[in-house]
């Protein structure tokens, strides 16, 4: 028999279906990993039960997830928000630690400082720090028309050696010569939020930026600029818009929400500025982004799911000896189904007739 | 060589169902060799469906295929190219950055792991010498005016050995000189016994070079029909089912103030050789200067000099007697210019936006309070121009890129006609729409012209140019050869212009 298959164009899929599509993609990726889990001896069914219980079941698991979805939701939406013009910044990790390392200058320096001086600085100047990362790309695309998703791929190498350059040399803390800079002044730690949990200041700032994300995607007529230069940047400038100028804001405030991300991880978790600040953030805000579809909902709903299964997957771990970086190949898993799954909604494949 | 004259191929019954829509209707055609079959009907008759089915690009869901007596089943193009069928595009599948002979080599069956480009460049001098089809195998194809770039598409289907060769709509992007180009290198490769398949709605055209003609209407076929034996008047009958107008009535307009001026302008192409050299001339409120000439003398450059998408190597520019030498499309967004881009896909809608977002492309900054968009007052401005324009959409939150060619063109020019320009560069608005479409694009650049907006009208149709002008400027390798009033122009005057010759510059005073 002849197996021979063609992919054809199928009619426009209807809203439905483009929104379970991520939903279907999450599913398919917790049932190919349930392999693995088999693989480690434990049942599935018992092994994802932990993960979820683990994560919303307590008070304490679900206090977890909301510490992690903190960074992610910033790295989400600082790429989501790229991604709607298709300036490619692939950079959200590096702009993270960029973000990170101006805060701890300020964090460090201005002991003594009271902290409703020294936290609004803290965030200004990260934001700062990760747009500066983020506008560099920017300009060398705009202007002399280089790859960003390969400037800002490498800027992530460049800024994590800078970091550790600086943390083990002129930064290095001077109490545990660790390789981790001083402690922040205690002013500068971000007060917790719900007491007995680490749910910090980072939580609701990074809610608000989603919020701002939403205005921006909904209402807002630069966001309105940022999907005409991202769907046809050509016919854009003949309309009038200014394309340079939009590709370089976007990246400023791509760039500068995903060094928040470093900010709230210094402020709100480790006191310290750390090599390992970020646990691949930027690169979980690439999947977060798209899997919420580059939009405000569906990002912030993704960020809580990875935030669930990365928190969960300590929980498994834990209780069933599955290995926690199960957790990053679900993460993996899921995009690649939501990419597999996107392309089935535009096409689909029939057996051809002979 | 085939036998004159017999049939290669049989489509029988052809039936292809899109979603909403039958494309193809029960279908019956044969081709022969030694003969130029055209194909005539509107936009959206089902032609070029048709032939992708014979091409193996979509899959008929009933009827049959017989290609030189056997029955076949065509799963994709490559099935289609080794029975010998090609097929040239309206919109052409070649690769830009790469140069002619890579395109021509690219994916062609004799080519093994290692290649020789300078017996497949030897291989192409014979084809174009032997076809007349003039064009430089080195030269890249981003280089190329829309016309080299078809005769590349030809060369490279007759490389691969096509004796059964489509030619989807070939003439819509060529001027007059070049259709005669074209129809020589066809009637040449039917004498030596391909089968030619013609797409057009060109009713002159499809009686000059075919022999039969088969009229398609809503997926159905009308009939076929000899040339010999038919007329204009019937085939237009036969494709649209009522009387075409094919004259429009022009007003006088009072010519007034000077309103696009260019002084001794140049500019190079994309390949920094001289495209426009010392072009000068003006375009008055209330007059359509239309410009005529063939693809790749310089009408892109000018365009896209005009709109701000390209600098200026000499010269000076006014608009409304405002110095706008190096302006950008933003800056002339001020002055009330309005564009109307060749490139409708490309250049003049956002494909991936809603009607609505690509309808307040332009405005949409007056339709703001603050930094948000004021989305209530964006769907009416979108309703009011969909009804006015008559923009066909499923409503007015469709992507723009379902809608059809000739409403893409009706979008384009609700958004640029709304914003009342008093200066508008119209480049070939025409190219490629149905005779309504078309139609009524024309009827609407007259109304722009009697409201007083200045209209520059950038076309290679010599019948639109003709029939809308008010003066006729005709543009050969860069320079303007002359300009003259539409009603003291002779089309034997236009076509030496076209092909070279020089007038005596009439007097150019309004």
């Amino acid at each position: 028999m002849d197996l021979r298959f063609r992919v054809e164009k199928r009619p426009p899929a209807p809203m439905w279906l483009k929104v379970t599509a991520p939903v279907i993609s999450v599913v398919a990726a917790l049932a190919i990993c349930s392999a693995l889990i088999l693989q480690a001896g434990v049942n599935p069914l018992y092994g994802y039960y932990h993960l979820f219980v683990g994560a919303l079941g307590s008070t304490l698991g679900l206090s977890e997830t909301f510490v992690r979805f903190s960074p992610l939701l910033f790295t989400g939406v600082a790429v989501a928000l790229a991604f709607t013009a298709k300036f490619w910044n692939i950079g959200a990790e590096g702009q993270l630690y960029a973000g990170g390392l101006a805060a701890t200058f300020f964090g460090v320096s201005f002991i003594g400082a009271p902290s409703a001086l020294i936290i609004p600085l803290m965030f200004v100047s990260g934001f700062l720090g990760g747009a500066l990362w983020a506008v560099i790309p920017a300009l060398l695309k705009t202007k002399l028309k280089v790859d960003e998703v390969v400037t800002t791929l490498m800027g992530n190498w460049i800024m994590w050696y800078f970091t550790s350059y600086l943390l083990t040399g002129p930064w290095k803390n001077p109490v545990t010569v660790w390789p981790e800079s001083a402690a922040i002044a205690p002013t500068a730690e971000f007060p917790i939020l719900v007491p007995g949990t680490r749910i910090h200041l980072g939580i609701p700032v990074a809610l608000f930026c989603a919020f701002i994300y939403f205005l921006i995607h909904a209402r807002s007529s630069w966001g309105y600029e940022l999907k005409a230069i991202g769907a046809n940047p050509k016919a854009s400038n003949l309309m009038g818009i200014n394309v340079t100028r939009g590709l370089v804001t976007v990246a400023i405030l791509s760039g500068g929400i995903a060094g928040l991300a470093g900010v709230s991880e210094l402020g709100g978790i480790h006191h310290h500025m750390k090599t390992d600040l970020s646990f691949g953030f930027g690169y979980t805000g690439i999947v977060i982004a798209m899997l919420g579809g580059l939009h405000p909902i569906g990002v912030t709903a993704a960020a809580f799911f990875m935030s669930v299964i990365s928190t969960g997957s300590q929980v498994m771990y834990r209780v069933t000896g599955v290995p926690y970086p199960i957790s990053e190949i679900i993460q993996g898993m899921t995009l690649a189904c939501l990419l597999l799954g996107v392309f089935f909604t535009e096409y689909r494949i029939r057996r051809k007739k002979e | 060589m085939m036998e004159s004259g017999g049939v290669v191929v049989e489509l029988k019954g052809i039936v292809k169902r899109f979603p909403g829509v039958v494309a193809n209707d029960h279908v019956d055609i044969d081709l022969r060799s030694g003969e130029i079959h055209a194909l005539l009907g509107e936009n959206g008759a089902g032609k070029t469906t048709l032939m992708n089915i014979l091409y193996g690009l979509y899959r008929a869901d009933e009827g049959t295929i017989t290609v030189k007596g056997r029955q076949v089943t065509l799963g994709s193009p490559k099935d289609a190219i080794d029975l010998g069928i090609g097929m040239i595009h309206q919109h052409f599948t070649l690769i830009p950055p790469m140069t002619v002979t890579e395109n021509i080599m690219l994916g062609s069956k004799s080519e093994g792991f290692l290649t020789d480009p300078k017996r497949v460049e030897e291989a192409i001098s014979i084809l174009c010498d032997r076809y007349g089809l003039r064009v430089d195998p080195k030269a890249r194809i981003w280089q190329l005016s829309v016309g080299e770039q078809q005769r590349v598409e030809i060369i490279k289907a007759l490389y691969r050995g096509a004796n059964i060769l489509i030619l989807d709509e070939p003439t819509a992007v060529l001027t007059p000189q070049e259709t005669d180009q074209l129809f020589t290198t066809l009637r040449q490769m039917k004498k030596e016994g391909r089968a030619l398949v013609f797409i057009s709605h060109k009713l002159d055209e499809v009686l000059a070079i075919s022999d039969r003609i088969t009229v398609l209407r809503k997926g159905r076929v009308i009939s076929t029909v000899n040339a010999a034996q038919t007329s204009k008047i019937e085939l237009a009958k036969m494709m649209v089912e009522r009387d075409v107008v094919f004259r429009l009535s022009k007003a006088k307009v009072q010519k007034a103030a000077e309103a696009l001026k260019l002084e001794s302008v140049s500019a190079l192409d994309d390949r920094g050789l001289q495209a426009l050299k010392n072009v000068s001339f003006s375009v008055y409120e209330g007059e359509i200067l239309g410009l005529a000439g063939v693809a790749g003398n310089g009408q892109r450059e000018l365009a896209q000099l005009l709109t701000g998408i390209r600098k200026r190597a000499a010269g000076r520019i006014f608009i409304r007697g405002r110095e706008t030498t190096d302006y950008t499309p933003a800056d002339l967004l001020d002055l009330d210019v309005s564009y109307i881009p060749e490139d409708r896909i490309e250049s003049g809608a956002i494909l991936d936006l809603s009607v609505t977002d690509n309808l307040i492309l332009k405005i949409y900054p007056a339709l703001s309070k603050g930094l948000l968009l004021d989305r209530s007052a964006a769907a009416e401005h979108a309703d009011r121009l969909i009804k006015e324009f008559d923009v066909v959409t499923p409503s007015r939150d469709s992507l723009a890129k379902t809608l059809s060619g000739g409403n893409i063109q009706r979008l384009i020019l609700a958004r640029e006609l709304s914003l009342r320009p008093r200066v508008i560069v119209a480049s070939q608005p025409t190219r490629g729409l149905d005779v309504g479409a078309t139609e009524y694009i024309r009827r609407k650049l007259l109304a722009e012209r009697e409201r007083g907006s200045a209209i520059l009208l950038i076309s290679e149709d010599l019948d639109e140019i003709m029939s809308l002008s008010d003066r006729i400027a005709v543009l050969y390798e860069g320079r303007i050869m002359g300009i003259v009033p539409a009603e003291k122009a002779k089309i034997e005057e236009i076509g030496l212009m076209m092909a070279g010759t020089s007038m005596k510059p009439d007097k150019e005073a309004g």
